[in-house]
This record gives structure tokens, C-alpha cells and sequence, in this order.
């Protein structure tokens, strides 16, 4: 059996349902190998979009997805793509061609050390030497990218041992020395946490992407229930805990609700539940937690003590952490009743800023679009959205019912991601509406897309709040540039109606509420890719915002 | 923009259990510049058993930044085993060649006396120069190279340290 033969049923092994990919010169005997796989590919555009859709799908599947590209530029290209799971710890297998063996280190036309460019990005990489060694490298790629805290792993295979045959062994068991990922948090720090958390007066759970990632809903769920703590979430973590729930209290952050970052400075007892403490989320890291007890729940050790220091660290798998949690609880007398000063606070605090922050004055804004798109989906829809104020509205006005139906490109901030990942997680979920919640700016990045949405038929919705402008950027300037406008403009080009109609996609141009709502539901009866134009002020700044550098306390609400 | 309260640095000495593979050394040092670890040396060899490499690292990092180079290299898939060595309980050596400017013959046999002060040996004589192997902690190589500074160094290589706990048998 040759390599690329090897490399694809190993694959098949893993139980891959679909690749995303491109092929080139170097991946050509792959590519050949793939007309008798058993598994669907989804021939990409661009390979930037090949690990975004990869990405898409596994966060939607909880299992890896899996990219192809060629040597040299096609692997490359999908560096944006890896870096992208990696900072947001999701689990891709990225397969590269590289020129043959003999030629590695020549400079060979197409040639790129992947290796070397992909490694502060992958979990691990693996380049076979013999093709005989595919088959477990494949196992252990996909074992290494979605255990213990997922990440992308990369195998780049020379040309030549795709071509070379050998006897094939595929193992059914692997190990793999040096990796552990399987950690259960310590008893006695757990009852400690227990104690900080029965003692506090204003616990508050800060749940994040690890919540996700472990599938920890109903533990998570459980605990506040139990202890009766209001949740805020991490942007990452947005969807952890449903956002209707009469304990939550939405994402925090430099984007954050503002009650969210009102409450957790007030709060005494932290419980953080796999969130890492980003610059993004809790602003200035002196200052984040001063005076309050923090308890991390993690399960990648290296993030204990990272940006924070915390009085009571429980390593391990977030599900099984909470899970002990619940039960040591059970066993205690919670006196806390749901009237206490704290929840008062909590219903205080929203009832506040429902009533303060103004709502920019327009026919149709972002946050009436959000609202009537929320009105419309059903609760199992799949969201995820591009980068910029899109990103942060869709965080502000958009909430998530259904825990794990949204995911975003938080900690690398991937102009360009939603959109081919809304495809990927189509392609996981085929039978739920998918909606890429996107600005103009972002969407431009990787519209050709469409050709794989329409072709492959995996019809998302895009919806588009256009301002025809790089407005994030341009709200910074806005507001720390004294209005010096530097390259923001997109000066009303392309038309976006179209452009997916060139695409064969259906275009909607929704300029008021009343053909939004029109719109929406014509998108989600469609059985292709919509793209619903919606024109947004350029001016509609996004609120609340804590500035770079600042501490959630400096939140400004609003201009 | 994020000042973190200023810790005091000491000097440690890691020791990492590594795969002894291709590309092992590239994700370690990498690891090190993308967290900016700063690093003094790092010597890497054989050990005791065929498939492993011993790195020793040595690095002047406060207590915060040590933990988290240490967790950072335990998170390496290649990497079994980190420890950072108590330096009381371990014996640890460099080696050095120095490279002295020696011309006349007070000069060379200033040299060689201090050479053999410090158990040096002298491997080589030139015309010009003499070149002196030193070995032990770093602190006496350091204090050698200050003794004979002035004569002119013409060139100087030092190991980096090497490192293994005392007594047991405990990898």
C-alpha cells in the first residue's frame, strides 16, 4: 500500500466524515488516494479557508476536523487557519505535502519548512520519513489534537513517501510518552475550594471557552444552580451557560456586558471555569481580582498562575472538576436563599443598565438586527461570527440559548474565520440553520467561500451588517485619534446582493426592520447560501468598551 | 501597559528529559524566544538511555516566570520529565577554553601557574597565545576569566552548565 493510500484510511480509521482542502503539485498522489476514500472533501477556495472550516467543524463536532493543502504557499496559506485553533485550543488535523525527501533543505521550487513556520502554532507536528510510519503518526495526530486541552497538529509528508508502499500496521492503541492529558484535580484543594466558595458573600462563576470545549453545560449549569451564583462568561465562553438563564449575566470584557463587568468587580469569590484570564476579558491584570479569592479550574496546567495568581488551583478536566464540585456541595447545607443581597444585586444591576444605555437612533441598527435575528432562529442554530464590531455586537445582542451553538475567532481575532467556519460547521451539522454574523470588512476576506457553500450544498446565512468600513478600526480612531480616519473606507464596493448572486447564492438587500424580518425568514427557508446586506450607520460605535490598558472598573458605557 | 509587581531573579538550573529526536532542541529554544524566557545556556546530550536526551538549562528568571517556563516545558509533547535542581543538592559543572594573548615568557608562565591553581590544563601553545581548559561551576570559570583578562582574551568558549542530583538513583 503506498503512503497516501495509508494516510487516507487512517483517516477512514479515525472515523473522519470530511476534509477540507486544495491539492497542488506536492499532494498530488494524496489527492489520487482520495478518489476511492470513503469520506467526503470539500475542495476549498483558498486554503486559509480550508483550516477555518476545519476549525468550524470541529468545534461544532468535538472531534478534529481535518485540512489539506499542498507544499510551500498552499501550506503556508493555512497558517492563519492553524494559528487560529491554536489560540483558540481547537482540535484540527492539518495534512501537508512537502517536496520529496531528497529535495528537503535545496530550496526546491514550492518548498517551505511548514515545521519550523508552524510550530509556535500546532500542539505537535509529525513528518514522516517512511510511508510505513502514516498510519500511527495519523493516530496520533488526532489523539494529540483533541485531548487534554485541543489544539491543531500538523503532518507534513514528503511527496515521495506518499508515493513509496510498504506494509501497512495501523495500531489500535497508541501512547504517547511525554503526554499526559488525562489529570483529575486534587481532593483536598477541591474541598478548599468548596470551603472559599461556602464562605463567600459574592460568589460569581467566570465560565469560559474550557466550559466549551469539555462539553461541561449541565455540570456548570448544576453548580450555579446549586450554590446560586450568577455566571459571567468569557467572550470565548460565550454560550457556556445560557444566556436566558435567570443566573446569567453574559460575557465580560473589553466588549462585555456592562453588568457582567459591574458585578464580577464587586464580586469576592471567583470561581474562573477553564478561562485563562486574556488581557481581553479582564482588562488589567493587577488589578482583576484584587481583594477577592480566585479559584481556577483548569486543565491545562501551564495556565495556573499565567496571568494570574489564584488561591486554589483544581488541574484537570473541567466536566469532572465540576462534577466533583456539584457532589461535594450536595452534601453541604446551602442556606443561601434565592433573595440574598447578591442576587438582588445581580436583578439591580441589569434592570440599571436596561434602562441607561441608549440605543444609537436609527431605523435599523446592529442591536435591533441582532434582536429580530435572535427572534427568528430557532435555539439549536449554530452562530458564529467574523472579527470587529460585528463580533462585539453579536457578543452584546446576541444571546445564546442553547449552550455550545456559538463560537468566534476570540483569542487570535481572525478577520475572515466566520464565514468559512460556519461552512465547516454546516458540514458537521447539517440539519441545524447556520449563521455566519458578519461585518463587511471581515466577510470580504474570504467570500469566495461561496463557491464551496452553493457547490457543496452547506447553504449558511451571512448576515452582513455593512457599514463599508473597517469599523472597529474605525471607532478607534474615532474615539483615540480625534476622528483621523486611516484607511478605513471601503467606499461602497463590492455590491454584496451581487456578489452572491454571482456565486448562484441569494442576495437580500434589507434596509428596513420590516424587510430584515422578510429577509431572515427567507434565508432560513432557502436551500442556498444567503447573504442579507443590511446597511448599518458607520457611526454606530459599539458600547460598552473598556480601553486597552484599563480596568473593567473603567468601563465607558457609552459616547 | 501591564506591569506586574517586579520580583527578584536568582539563578536556577533545569533539567529536562527529552526525546532524542530530530527537532526536539528546535521546539525547546523556540518555546523559549515566542514566552521570552530568558535563557543563559542550555547544553543538550546523550543519557543513560539511548532514545533520551538531558537538557540542562540555566536561566536568571524570578520565581513566577521559573514556574511557568517550567509548565511550558512540561506542556512539550517530547519533553518527559522537567525539574528544576536544587543547587545545594546537585553536582554541576562547565567546561571553558580560553584562548589567552601570551607573548612573553613572564606572561606564559603567569599563565600556566594560575592554570594549575585552578586544575586547569593547558592544551595549547602558540607564539602567540595559550589556550587553557577550565573546568567547574561557572562561578570559578568566571573567576578565572577575570584573573586573566587583562593579558587579552583571544578567544573564549564555554560549555554551558551540565547537571545531575547528588546521591540516589532517581533520573
Amino acid at each position: 500500500m503506498t503512503g497516501a493510500k495509508a494516510l487516507i484510511q487512517a483517516l477512514e480509521k479515525e472515523g473522519v466524515d470530511v476534509v477540507f482542502g486544495l491539492p497542488g503539485g506536492a499532494n498530488l498522489p494524496i489527492y489520487d488516494a482520495l478518489v476511492d476514500a470513503n469520506f467526503r472533501h470539500i475542495l476549498v477556495r483558498h486554503e486559509q479557508s480550508a483550516a477555518h472550516m476545519a476549525d468550524g467543524y470541529a468545534r461544532i463536532k468535538r472531534k478534529a476536523g481535518v485540512c489539506f493543502a499542498t507544499s510551500g504557499p498552499g501550506a503556508t496559506n493555512l497558517i492563519t487557519g492553524i494559528a487560529t485553533a491554536y489560540a483558540d485550543s481547537s482540535p484540527i488535523v492539518a495534512v501537508t505535502g512537502q517536496v520529496p525527501l531528497a529535495m528537503i533543505g535545496k530550496d526546491a521550487f514550492q518548498e517551505t519548512d511548514i515545521i519550523g513556520v508552524a510550530n509556535p502554532c500546532t500542539k505537535y507536528s509529525f513528518q514522516p520519513r517512511a510511508a510505513a510510519e502514516i498510519p500511527e503518526m495519523i493516530k496520533k495526530a488526532v489523539y494529540i489534537a483533541e485531548s487534554g486541552r485541543p489544539g491543531p497538529v500538523l503532518v507534513d509528508i514528503p511527496k515521495d513517501v506518499q508515493q513509496a508502499t510498504a506494509d501497512m500496521k495501523f495500531p489500535e492503541l497508541i501512547k504517547v510518552r511525554g503526554y499526559n492529558p488525562n489529570v483529575e484535580a486534587d481532593l483536598s484543594e477541591m474541598a478548599r475550594a468548596v470551603e472559599l466558595l461556602l464562605n463567600a458573600e459574592r460568589p460569581i462563576i467566570m465560565a469560559g471557552g474550557g466550559v466549551i470545549l469539555s462539553g461541561a453545560f449541565s455540570e456548570l449549569q448544576a453548580l450555579a444552580e446549586l450554590v446560586k451564583i450568577p455566571v459571567v462568561t468569557t467572550f470565548k465562553g460565550k454560550g457556556a451557560f445560557p444566556e436566558n438563564h435567570p443566573l446569567a449575566m453574559g460575557p465580560i470584557g473589553m466588549h462585555g456586558h456592562a453588568e457582567a463587568n459591574k458585578i464580577i468587580v464587586e464580586a469576592d469569590c471567583i470561581v474562573a471555569v477553564g478561562a485563562r484570564f486574556s488581557d481581553r476579558s479582564v482588562g488589567k491584570f493587577d488589578e482583576f481580582g484584587k481583594g477577592m479569592s480566585i479559584i481556577h479550574l483548569d486543565i491545562d496546567p501551564a495556565e495556573i498562575g499565567k496571568n494570574k495568581s489564584v488561591d486554589v488551583a483544581l488541574v484537570g478536566d473541567v466536566k469532572s472538576s465540576l462534577r466533583t464540585l456539584v457532589k461535594m456541595f450536595s452534601k453541604k447545607m446551602i442556606k443561601k436563599d434565592s433573595d440574598n443581597p447578591w442576587l438582588k444585586r445581580r436583578k439591580e444591576l441589569i434592570q440599571y443598565y436596561a434602562e441607561t444605555l441608549k440605543d444609537y437612533p436609527r431605523e435599523i441598527t446592529a442591536k435591533k438586527s441582532l434582536k429580530k435575528l435572535r427572534e427568528l432562529l430557532p435555539a439549536n442554530a449554530i452562530v458564529t461570527t467574523e472579527v470587529g464590531q460585528c463580533q462585539m455586537w453579536a457578543s452584546l445582542h446576541f444571546d445564546v440559548i442553547t449552550p455550545g451553538t456559538f463560537f468566534s475567532s476570540t483569542g487570535l481575532g481572525t478577520m475572515g474565520f466566520g464565514f468559512p467556519a460556519s461552512i465547516g460547521a454546516k458540514a458537521a451539522k447539517p440539519n441545524v440553520p447556520v449563521v455566519d454574523i458578519a461585518g463587511d470588512g471581515s466577510f470580504n476576506m474570504t467570500e469566495n467561500s461561496l463557491a464551496v457553500s452553493v457547490l457543496d450544498k452547506l447553504p449558511v446565512i451571512v448576515f452582513l451588517m455593512n457599514n463599508y468600513m473597517l469599523g472597529m478600526v474605525a471607532q478607534w480612531q474615532r474615539t483615540f485619534y480625534n476622528r483621523r480616519y486611516s484607511g478605513v473606507h471601503q467606499h461602497n464596493c463590492p455590491d454584496y446582493v451581487k456578489i452572491a448572486d454571482a456565486y448562484g447564492a441569494q442576495g437580500i438587500r434589507a434596509e428596513s426592520m420590516h424587510e430584515l424580518d422578510k429577509a431572515i425568514k427567507a434565508a432560513l427557508k432557502s436551500d442556498v447560501a444567503t447573504v442579507i446586506d443590511i446597511p448599518i450607520d458607520p457611526e454606530e460605535d459599539v458600547y460598552p468598551f473598556v480601553a486597552p490598558g484599563t480596568g473593567l472598573k473603567d468601563m465607558i458605557v457609552g459616547a | 501597559m501591564f506591569a506586574t509587581t517586579v520580583q527578584k531573579e536568582s539563578w536556577h538550573i533545569v533539567s529536562a528529559l527529552v526525546e532524542n529526536k530530530p527537532g526536539v532542541l528546535f521546539r525547546v529554544t523556540n518555546l523559549f524566544r515566542a514566552r521570552s524566557f530568558n535563557i543563559e545556556s542550555i547544553t543538550v546530550g546523550s543519557t543513560e538511555q539511548q532514545d533520551l536526551s538531558r537538557m540542562t538549562i540555566t536561566t536568571n528568571s524570578d520565581e513566577k516566570t521559573l514556574d511557568q517556563l517550567v509548565k511550558q516545558l512540561r506542556k512539550l509533547i517530547d519533553v518527559i520529565e522537567v525539574k528544576v535542581l536544587d543547587t545545594d543538592k546537585t553536582v554541576y559543572r562547565e567546561l571553558a577554553l580560553i584562548k589567552i594573548r601570551a607573548v612573553d615568557p613572564t606572561t606564559r608562565s603567569e599563565i600556566v601557574n594560575y592554570a594549575t591553581i585552578f586544575r586547569g590544563n593547558i592544551l595549547d601553545i602558540g607564539k602567540e597565545t595559550i589556550t587553557v581548559e577550565i573546568t567547574g561551576t561557572p562561578d570559578k570559570i568566571d573567576a578565572f576569566k577575570n584573573l586573566v583578562e587583562h593579558y587579552g582574551i583571544a578567544q573564549l568558549s564555554r560549555t554551558g552548565v551540565s547537571a545531575l542530583p547528588r546521591g540516589g538513583v532517581e533520573s
